[in-house]
């Protein structure tokens, strides 16, 4: 479903096929595992940068909500079990492109819709071509929730409150120069072979700044914070317990992921601690936590059984690190 | 105290920081030290005054290069270190002062007259409003290019002054070398003028018209804050010392966390 290549000490990872390129499971895990190759491979080499693109006529026009909509299973589908995945792994690939230790640059070749649109903007840079296809955050059009997460990364990406209102209150379709205008996208290119030869140049250009990887990845995750947290949970699903993408947020400052947990309650901070490290996995301890005290951070119910466990006092000690 | 490494002089009812001496003025515990305690001062003095404002510039060819790293480097004491004191003492001083600078009961004025760069720029994105020449010098946020992280509290301080993401991934991920009309262009600086002596007067005149506005300096400093909280909660740690809000900070960065220091 996707191609990786190496061009000019540049990598290449390209969604083939004709068709609507729809996120679901297997073109995810295509992608995912792509990048995972990249990136081990970019460990012997020097800087490197890595380019998205599509054929076709299509980038990616979203979720795959067929596949989605049709769990032959009853009880699995009452459960939301294929969403909750798609939603998973998706946030998961978002993560795995904001962990990347490489400048990323999505090459957008064809329509981006939905969550094709937010696949794009999880790359550090933009080009499009600007005869053909659009960028469209489609979730009104067709009725359908926006998950908060993409509204994060909308909002992480795009400067102007008017903006976000056009792409997400307004559905817009949005062409190569409306993008490029509205500070979406970098620039604007002729065809779609013009488009990828731009996303080269600029791997080049970033490629000669001699940048470490792992520091540019650790920088791109300070900066965009917001959005890793974010990727914990996905309400349109009812998923809010992530073991998979909570590793997304583990190597961030606990106070935010703190901050952003929801939909569940406690009395303190300190009862709650051990909610916390059900839910979430491993969590270091965290004194910024003191600063936290104003905010009723909600955290878990109190789980029955819970009594007579002994609870340490642990600042830096311990499971908490 | 504040004479060796950096002077006050009220001038026309402003208070004006210079930064003295032709280095790279790194910000380390002494200098640090040498602005907060100008900027106690310019506080306590001002509540014998009227409506005031504060301009922070420097001479030479930088504004500041950022923290001593060489300094933070080179502890003589192994288990100190090891335990990354300097860097911790460093970058606690630094964000103590930030948040003398975002209480400070009075407007504030960074002239931009050199290099500003890493800790640097921060010293100068932590003042209300930034005026720079445009002839020589740049705001660079240097981090990516010396290979090193950057804290999570510098980006709450460039996300909470600079509006697009785009120009956060100049600063950020490009490390971009900006002069005075880029950054009025990218909204990181508010004008652009032809020498030091020109920056200063700007800041000047930009002080005395602030000052006409007849505020109240405590009301000032409340609203400030109030605007900057998630900067002002960003300064209680900095994980790239390994410090996640120390018991310094416990009662918010103020008068007791200073006074421990």
């Amino acid at each position: 479903m996707c191609t990786l290549e190496k061009l000019d000490g540049l990598f290449i990872v390209t969604i083939t096929g004709n068709d609507e390129h729809r996120l679901n499971p297997i073109l995810i895990d295509s992608i995912r595992a792509a990048l995972h190759r990249a990136k081990i491979e970019s460990e012997s080499m020097g800087p490197t940068a890595l380019i998205t693109t599509g054929h076709g006529k299509f980038f990616s026009n979203g979720y795959d909500l067929s596949w989605a909509l049709s769990d032959p299973d009853p009880g699995q589908a009452q459960a939301q079990t294929r969403p909750k995945l798609m939603s998973k792994k998706l946030r998961c690939l978002v993560s795995d492109l904001t962990s990347l230790p490489m400048p990323t640059i999505a090459a957008v070749t064809g329509h981006a819709s939905a969550a094709g649109f937010v696949l794009a903007l999880s790359h550090d840079y933009i080009v499009m071509r600007k005869d053909r296809g659009f960028l469209y955050m489609s979730e009104l059009d067709i009725r359908l929730k926006i998950s908060s997460w993409f509204v994060q990364i909308v909002k992480s990406k795009i400067a102007s409150p008017k903006v976000w209102r056009e792409v997400i209150l307004k559905a817009s379709k949005i062409n190569a120069e409306m993008a490029v205008e509205w500070g979406i996208v970098d620039s604007a290119h002729d065809s779609a072979e013009e488009t990828v030869e731009a996303a080269s140049r600029l791997g080049m250009e970033l490629v000669k700044r001699n940048w470490d990887g792992k520091v540019y990845a650790e920088n791109r995750k300070t900066l965009f914070v917001d959005v890793m947290a974010a990727l914990s949970s996905d309400e349109t699903v009812g998923d809010t317990d992530c073991n998979d993408s909570h590793k997304a947020v583990s190597k961030l400052g606990e106070g935010f992921q703190r901050r952003t947990l929801r939909g569940v309650k406690s009395k303190s901070w300190k009862t709650g601690k051990r909610e916390i490290k059900k839910l979430m996995g491993k969590i270091e301890d965290n004194d910024g936590m003191e600063f936290d005290k104003k905010e009723k951070v909600e955290i878990g119910e109190k789980q029955p059984g819970r009594r007579g466990r002994k609870r340490k006092s642990k600042k830096g000690k311990g499971k908490f690190g």
